[in-house]
């Protein structure tokens, strides 16, 4: 089958790989219909996130049919049409049983690689995003190995375009928790999302829907402040005019009541701090660019909300904690418990609440998926998310 | 199981742990001493002024260590002795199932080798004692190490302990206790080893390198025993698709 692979540090290419087979009775084969590069594949192309082999087929957020089941498999059956969360959970360990599909026990067999790296307890296994999760094939390819198929496939029944119902895979709900995260008081919070990427936009339509009074939503890229002042935001180009001061203004000196940071770990932005962050980052001292995780410490009202859906890698220098302290901030991040959020958004979808395929900027074959990496990265022509086709 | 009240208390606190912080025996601060000053030569040697650093800095640290006679390394990489020159390693883990299933899979002694990696062999001899084998470690002749060892406690559902009898090549002792964990959340099973590591902290040291310490045997262990209790089977991606050498070539 064709899939694409991880070559090595900016590298990936489409190659021709054997296809998956069932390796445990609980598996599942599903023959890919629609796969979508995610924004956190960038911090694999470029080799900030560790532990990728050369090889590895990439991706997270895709669905299908399924074709083959395992002889353990009990609730999936061959024809289905599935989408999977991009997380691996096992459904019985405590973490699972209490909703924490993000925090599984067991779906990392290798638990031990994170727990050395992160310094933590491991999280769960996720599709295509490196060893230190478990090392699963991802889903840029024509078929698929899916693990805990009983508990990772969700069957869409409707006749949902998949444009409409892929992104339940991962973007629709990571933005959708980072704003639950907020615990939003309808008509009155204001809440900033920095980042207007596709976490970004889902988490601003998702504060809508909870009853945000107003949504304030920060980045540098003009399409994509166009694409959240149609969904009604404010916006503020932190290239123009200074972040903080603008917030501020924006909520007459409060600061915003929550502050999304659907960045994560390669922030842009400028000052010293930021610069001393690249700086790090280049000589490896350190991970993360922390740019938009300062900005949200330093602009969120007193008593608000700092929620971190974007990826954070390692450890973190230079965090404003004395602001947070100061100002009694709660701090909300995490992987999405994405299993969580599947049924509840499908239903929001099929009420004709949100249209996720909205997010939608360019569609194209499974081979021209190299290329659209970069776009993506780049930013370059309007891009904003992209949609691959394996059998284009 | 005995009187409810029976269970806590004392048995939950861990054993006697006056850790030293692993004082180094003679032969060993040599040996500390000779590598601290061969990696101090290597990177001022070095061309690269990363690999100077490095190499300098890993160097200066193992002198100071020889120099100081105790090794803060052991330490940090929690190698914990207790005043008699023994190693101690602990790890726990919650499962989701009863105490009295989980203990009756460990009290069956033959099953070990199923749960501990790194054990050959068990053989129950009577009813308190067995004959261990386990592969040798490295640095140690022969192909495997056994010994015979004796329950010295036997709680059912509770805990369950042993020690090496006199005349092992490896003296040992260890228990595994099963105790209710709050809520509904199953059994914290908690396992403390103590043991005498063939070359003192040195000898702990190079095998934690070579990834054959018994801390993280027993993490491993205690991870693999989860999952089969919880799902009956081992996440794995042995064998999966990949563009790696052997498997593919390019579209």
């Amino acid at each position: 089958m064709k899939a694409i692979v991880w070559q090595g540090t900016n590298h990936v290419g489409v190659e021709t790989v054997p296809d998956p087979a069932l390796l445990l009775p609980t598996d599942a084969i599903v023959r890919v219909t629609s796969t979508a590069i995610c924004g956190s594949d960038l911090h694999l192309l470029d080799g900030y996130i560790p532990s990728m082999e050369k090889g590895d087929i990439l991706g997270h957020e895709f669905m299908g049919e399924v074709v083959e089941v395992g002889a353990d498999v009990k609730k999936v059956r061959p024809g289905e049409r599935v989408i999977m969360p991009f997380n691996l959970a096992c459904g019985v360990c405590d973490p699972c049983r209490r909703g924490l599909f993000s925090a599984c026990d067991n779906s990392n067999p290798n638990h031990r690689m994170a727990e050395a790296l992160y310094g933590a307890t491991s999280a769960s296994g996720l599709f295509g995003y490196s060893h230190l999760f478990g090392g699963y094939a991802g889903g840029q390819a024509q078929f698929v190995r899916v693990p805990f198929a009983d508990v990772s496939c969700f069957a869409i029944e409707s006749d949902l375009r998949d444009d409409q119902v892929l992104f339940l895979t991962d973007i629709f709900p990571t933005g959708y928790q980072a704003a639950e995260n907020c615990a939003i008081v309808p008509g009155r919070d204001v809440v900033a999302v920095f980042g207007a990427g596709p976490v970004g936009q889902f988490a601003l339509r998702s504060a809508q829907m909870l009853g945000a009074a107003s949504v304030i939503v920060v980045d540098r890229v003009p399409e994509r402040l166009r694409l959240a002042e149609a969904a009604g935001a404010r916006t503020v180009n932190y290239e123009q005019t200074d972040v903080l001061e603008a917030l501020r203004e924006a909520t007459g000196g409060r600061g915003p009541d929550h502050v999304i940071d659907a960045v994560g770990l390669e922030a842009h932005g400028h000052g010293p701090g930021a610069l001393l962050d690249t700086a790090e980052q280049k000589l490896r001292l350190s991970f993360d660019r922390i740019t938009a995780l300062r900005w949200a410490i330093l602009s969120c009202a007193k008593g608000g909300t700092v929620s971190m859906p974007g990826v954070y890698g390692g450890l973190v220098d230079k965090l404003p904690l004395g602001a947070a302290f100061s100002k009694g901030l709660t701090l909300k991040m995490g992987q999405t418990h994405t299993h969580r959020y599947v049924r509840p958004l499908l239903q929001r979808i099929q009420g004709g609440e949100i249209d996720p395929s909205f997010v939608i900027t360019h569609r194209a074959a499974l081979s021209k998926g190299p290329e659209l990496y970069k776009t993506f990265r780049e930013k370059h022509d309007g891009c904003i998310k992209v949609v691959l086709d394996p059998w284009a | 199981m005995s009187a409810g009240d029976a269970r806590g208390g004392a048995r939950v606190t861990p054993p006697e742990r006056r850790s030293t912080g692993a004082a180094m025996p003679t032969a060993e601060r040599g040996l500390f001493g000779v590598m601290g000053v061969f990696l101090l030569t290597a990177g001022l040697r070095s061309g690269s002024s990363f690999q100077k650093l490095l190499l300098g800095s890993l160097g200066a640290g193992l002198t100071a260590l020889a120099l100081k006679g105790q090794s803060p390394v052991a330490t940090a990489l929690k190698i914990r002795q207790n005043t008699d020159g023994e190693t101690l390693v602990g790890d726990a883990v919650t499962i989701g199932k009863g105490a009295d299933e989980l203990y009756a899979v460990w009290r069956k002694l033959e099953n070990l080798p199923g749960l501990m990696k790194h054990l050959e062999r068990v053989e129950v001899l009577d009813e308190r004692r067995s004959r261990w084998t386990v592969k040798a470690p490295a640095g140690y002749s022969g192909g495997e190490v056994s010994w015979e060892a004796e329950l010295t406690a036997d709680e059912p559902g509770q805990r369950i302990a042993w020690r090496s009898l006199p005349g092992a090549q490896i003296e040992n002792s260890g228990e595994v206790l099963f105790r209710a964990a709050p809520g509904d959340r199953g059994t914290e099973v908690v396992v403390r080893l103590t043991y005498r590591p063939p070359g003192g902290s040195a000898g702990a040291l190079l095998a934690r390198m070579l990834g054959q310490e018994p801390s993280q045997q027993l993490r491993d262990d205690l991870m693999r025993f989860k999952r089969e209790q919880e799902l009956g089977y081992h996440p794995t991606t042995e064998g999966q698709s990949s563009g790696r050498a052997g498997q593919g070539g390019k579209a």
